[in-house]
């Protein structure tokens, strides 16, 4: 890697125009960052921010429109021309190998410690030294990815792009794998940063986004439909431009019917992928009729109690009472017929078959039942209807019901999973961070279905780690650290800071002592 | 849009093969024959007289059968490359079926044999899924290793139990079974030609596998294993019993196609009888971008590159081996033009690579001019 000319001082689009068949992605957008500013880009998903940053890296080319450095015109070609003018990026979905160290992977990145026959680890080591000293980003280079945390492996993501020469840094989305504390702490070591550098930051979060930019840029439909100092406006305002109406993300009214016991789970013991117990006697009720949270750091047993739940994982001991039947360890579609609903966490490949067409998918479960099929035959009539009631009901934004749904947005295939899930009357439903990463007006409609669904007398479990979303919608908040239930308390009660140290695993401290009496059956089982 | 999408898929894989005959052609370039004249040969002798083209149509057989059982298979994502071995086993099973029985009525005989054909190439290729679904074995290995087994056997029956006995009196010892009684052959079409009925029954299964894939549950079932298996575990398809039966229904068109070779074209069991079908199938069946509607003219599409490649051997002195060098050629291209269709940024690097070669070239073209 060659070092940069100087240090980058300024960036600055103009006009930067690109098509792709049938899209117009970017529409003559102008930007501009200098050194020593955080300037945020946000905007739904689709609005062209990822294909803007794509154009900056050198992935794509833009049809018309120029890039300037420190007031000189460039091209890139690829990504390596970017970082050769200090210009690096921080993916959404980390570039870590998880079974080599940090400084390994920092020497994969760089050619000038390939020397022949010999590769210079040490020096990968002294560079990351230097980077997260100077930089304040403790990282230890002898350390495996996959012995790091969430967090941590941010910040090698860090050292290594500013390793590489960086000095303006575009970060995608880089606290959407975080938890709320390791939020808080990115950007403040961010804010420390920028005094140094330049930072673009994309977000849809706008507390995040009012917290550290200085500047903040709206984009809606490939245009930028705003620009402004951060600090003059309110977080609500940004929510408005940038979905082009006005947000109010709906909340639990509470008071609904507090209704039957609906989900009993007891003392359930599960195994993770690497044959250890991660959950190990988790115990938990869902009425009919009130919406659950299970608040908890991503990790902590959440993927491996929905997929227990939905029969996709073998259960080791205990139960999961469902209707008076024991569900444990039955075939999923013994528990689809029970009348279980699972909104998944990977919704690209488990929530649908990216290649198939929406209405397809929108049957994926019933293309069996009378109404769908005769005599083994599917009934095309009734499929194409059924898509079109649920595209309106639902507003799945799509070219056609016959469009592959691999290739519509985050929100919208969402939606198709939602529509699926709902329609088909269950009577509880397991949503898996059902909003991760989908924009505001799609979160909107998410929230607002939960909630009438919850009206109807349908148990919600929300599994999340966005504690608005838990504080917003639900009656009760359940807290899981390592396999157990650590507390359930009612929504009224929890505030963002006792939800943030409970889900640290730490007692809570608004009564002392009692994390551990609120598990006795987890404790009996042992 | 979705029209739009098809027409540009479409004309990438245009573009692609016209680069696959390109590549050929250097090759034939390079041993001295002329690949204008090569490729006039190949695909416009075969169909200059009736003859020629019965020919190309009893060849097409075979290939659209397998080829019918492979896109049955890849579409419910699982990769049969064992179509050979299955093939040879549908042989050996229709001729030891007709000739158990040589006084049963054709209307049973020709069915039983048919029917026996296709149940022991089922049962091979369901060896291949049963490990695959209960024992997580690769299928690619296991149908391969499957092939070398059949091979053998097939050899040994030959040589062996199944010999002709008049082979061994008259001493000319050819490795190959009696013929079959006349009850089990496959009703001619055009009288003085080899084109047989088993055109029409590929042409119908043809259309069965297009509804069995598209418009019944089943096929919805498979279709959804093999496009997306997490998600139809998620919906409660059992992934692993559906990869068995697409095995036992591949397995069971690659048995088929040998007994229809048996019964409609050589009346016996001859060694060599499947002549590559079971790998040319795989190309036949990714052409016709395992869709029964692609898989019926890319059937016929090969039937005239086998009989043209044997024309050119006659006539331009082209090896017949040189159509499996442009099988190969075509293979690697459509698998590379998936990838490319895959990937955004390769196209826009393309796009861009081509835009600046041909706004170069016009610059170029306009300096000739002024």
């Amino acid at each position: 890697m060659t070092p940069s000319l100087e240090p980058i001082s300024e960036l600055k689009l103009e006009g930067i125009t690109k098509r792709f068949p049938g899209v117009l992605a970017c529409d003559g957008i102008s930007l501009q960052v200098r050194r020593g500013e955080v300037l945020a880009l946000v905007g739904e998903n689709g609005a062209g921010k990822t294909t803007l940053m794509n154009i900056i890296m050198g992935l794509y080319r833009p049809d018309s429109g120029t890039i300037h450095v420190n007031g000189e015109e460039v091209h890139f070609h690829s990504p390596g021309d970017a970082y050769a003018r200090g210009i690096g990026m921080v993916h959404q979905h980390f570039m870590l190998v998880p079974n080599m160290t940090v400084a390994e992977n920092l020497a994969l990145g760089l050619k000038e410690l390939h020397h022949f026959m010999n590769l210079d680890i040490k020096g990968a080591a002294k560079r990351i030294r230097e980077v997260s000293e100077r930089y304040e980003l403790p990282v230890n280079p002898d350390a495996y990815i996959w012995q790091l945390s969430v967090g941590e492996q941010q910040r090698v993501e860090l050292v290594k792009t500013l390793c590489l020469g960086a000095r303006l840094l575009i970060l995608d989305e880089p606290t959407s794998a975080l938890t709320p504390q390791e939020t808080d702490d990115l950007i403040v070591r961010l804010q420390r940063m920028a005094s140094e550098l330049a930072i673009i930051f994309i977000s849809h979060k706008l507390n995040e986004v009012k917290a550290l930019s200085d500047r903040v840029s709206i984009l809606r439909h490939g245009a930028v439909v705003f620009n402004g100092q951060t600090a003059n406006h309110e977080p609500s305002e940004l929510a408005a431009l940038m979905t082009g109406h006005d947000v109010v993300l709906p909340r639990n009214e509470g008071s609904g019917i507090q209704g039957e016991p609906l989900l009993s789970v007891q003392n359930l013991c599960v195994r993770g992928d690497r044959g250890n117990l991660v959950l190990d006697g988790l115990s938990l009720e869902l009425r009919a009729g009130e919406v659950l949270g299970m608040a908890g750091v991503s990790g902590n047993g959440q993927r491996e109690f929905a997929d227990a739940l939905a029969g996709l994982r073998p259960v080791e001991s205990g139960q999961i009472l469902f209707g008076g039947k024991d569900l444990a360890n039955r075939t999923p579609r013994e528990i689809i017929h029970a009348g279980m609903g699972y909104v998944p966490e990977d919704r690209q490949t488990e929530g649908i078959v990216p290649s198939f067409s929406v209405k397809d998918n929108l049957i994926l479960k019933d293309f069996a039942e009378p109404r769908f099929s005769k005599m083994a035959f599917l009934r095309k009539k009734e499929i194409d209807s059924n898509a079109e009631v649920l595209k309106e009901r639902f507003d799945i934004r799509c070219p056609s019901t016959s469009t592959a749904t691999g290739s519509l947005s985050g929100g919208n295939i969402q939606k198709v999973i939602l529509a699926r899930e709902i329609s088909r009357g269950p009577k509880a439903l397991v949503a898996v961070y059902p909003t991760r990463g989908i924009d505001m007006g799609a979160q909107e409609f998410i929230h607002e279905q939960l909630l009438a669904r919850r009206r109807e007398g349908i148990g919600i479990l929300l599994i999340s780690e966005e504690l608005e979303e838990v504080m917003n919608l639900s009656d009760r908040i359940a807290v899981i650290y390592k396999g157990k239930i650590l507390k359930v308390l009612p929504a009224v009660e929890a505030t963002r800071e006792r939800l943030g140290i409970l889900m640290a695993g730490l007692a809570d401290p608004d009564s002392p002592g009692d994390a551990q009496a609120e598990v006795p059956a987890g404790a009996a089982h042992e | 849009m979705n029209r739009n999408k098809v027409l540009y898929s479409g004309a990438i894989i245009l573009a692609v093969t016209l680069i696959a005959a390109l590549l050929v052609a250097l090759v034939l370039f390079s041993i001295g024959a002329s690949p204008l004249a090569t490729y006039k040969t190949i695909l416009t002798g075969p169909l200059s007289d009736l003859f020629g083209v019965t020919e190309v149509l009893v060849r097409s057989v075979p290939l659209m059968l397998v080829a019918l059982g492979i896109a049955i298979s890849f579409r419910s994502g699982i990769l049969n490359i064992g179509a050979e071995g299955q093939i040879q086993m549908g042989v050996i099973a229709s001729t030891a079926m007709a000739l158990a029985m040589p006084h049963a009525p054709k209307a049973i005989l020709l069915p039983a044999a048919l029917m026996a054909g296709a149940l022991a190439g089922a049962v091979w290729g369901g060896i291949a899924g049963w490990l695959k679904a209960k024992l997580q074995v690769n299928e690619i290995l296991s149908t391969v290793m499957l092939n070398y087994i059949a091979a053998q056997v097939y050899t040994f029956l030959l040589r062996g139990p199944m010999l002709d006995p008049n082979e061994l009196e008259t001493g000319s010892g050819t490795p190959q079974s009696m013929r079959l009684p006349e009850l089990a052959f496959l009703d001619t079409l055009v009288p003085g030609t080899r084109i047989h009925m088993g055109l029409i029954l590929a042409l119908v299964a043809a259309l069965l596998v297009w509804m069995l894939l598209w418009k019944t549950t089943l096929g919805y079932r498979m279709r959804t294993a093999g496009a997306g298996a997490k998600a139809a575990r998620y919906a409660g398809i059992p992934v692993e019993r559906y990869l068995i039966v697409a095995m036992l229904m591949a397995g069971g068109f690659a048995g088929l196609a040998g007994a229809v070779e048996v019964s409609g074209v050589h009346h016996r069991a001859i060694e060599g009888i499947s002549s590559g079908y079971g790998f040319a199938g795989i190309v036949v069946a990714l052409f016709g971008a395992l869709h029964p509607g692609g898989i019926v003219p890319s059937a016929v599409f090969f039937g005239i590159l086998l009989i043209g490649a044997d024309m050119t051997q006659r006539s331009a002195s082209v090896p017949a081996n040189m159509v499996l060098v442009l099988q190969g050629v075509i293979i690697l291209s459509i698998v590379s033009a998936q990838s490319f269709l895959r990937n955004p940024y390769a196209q826009e690097r393309f796009f861009r690579w081509f835009g600046r070669f041909s706004s170069s070239a016009r610059k170029a073209g306009k300096g000739v001019q002024s």
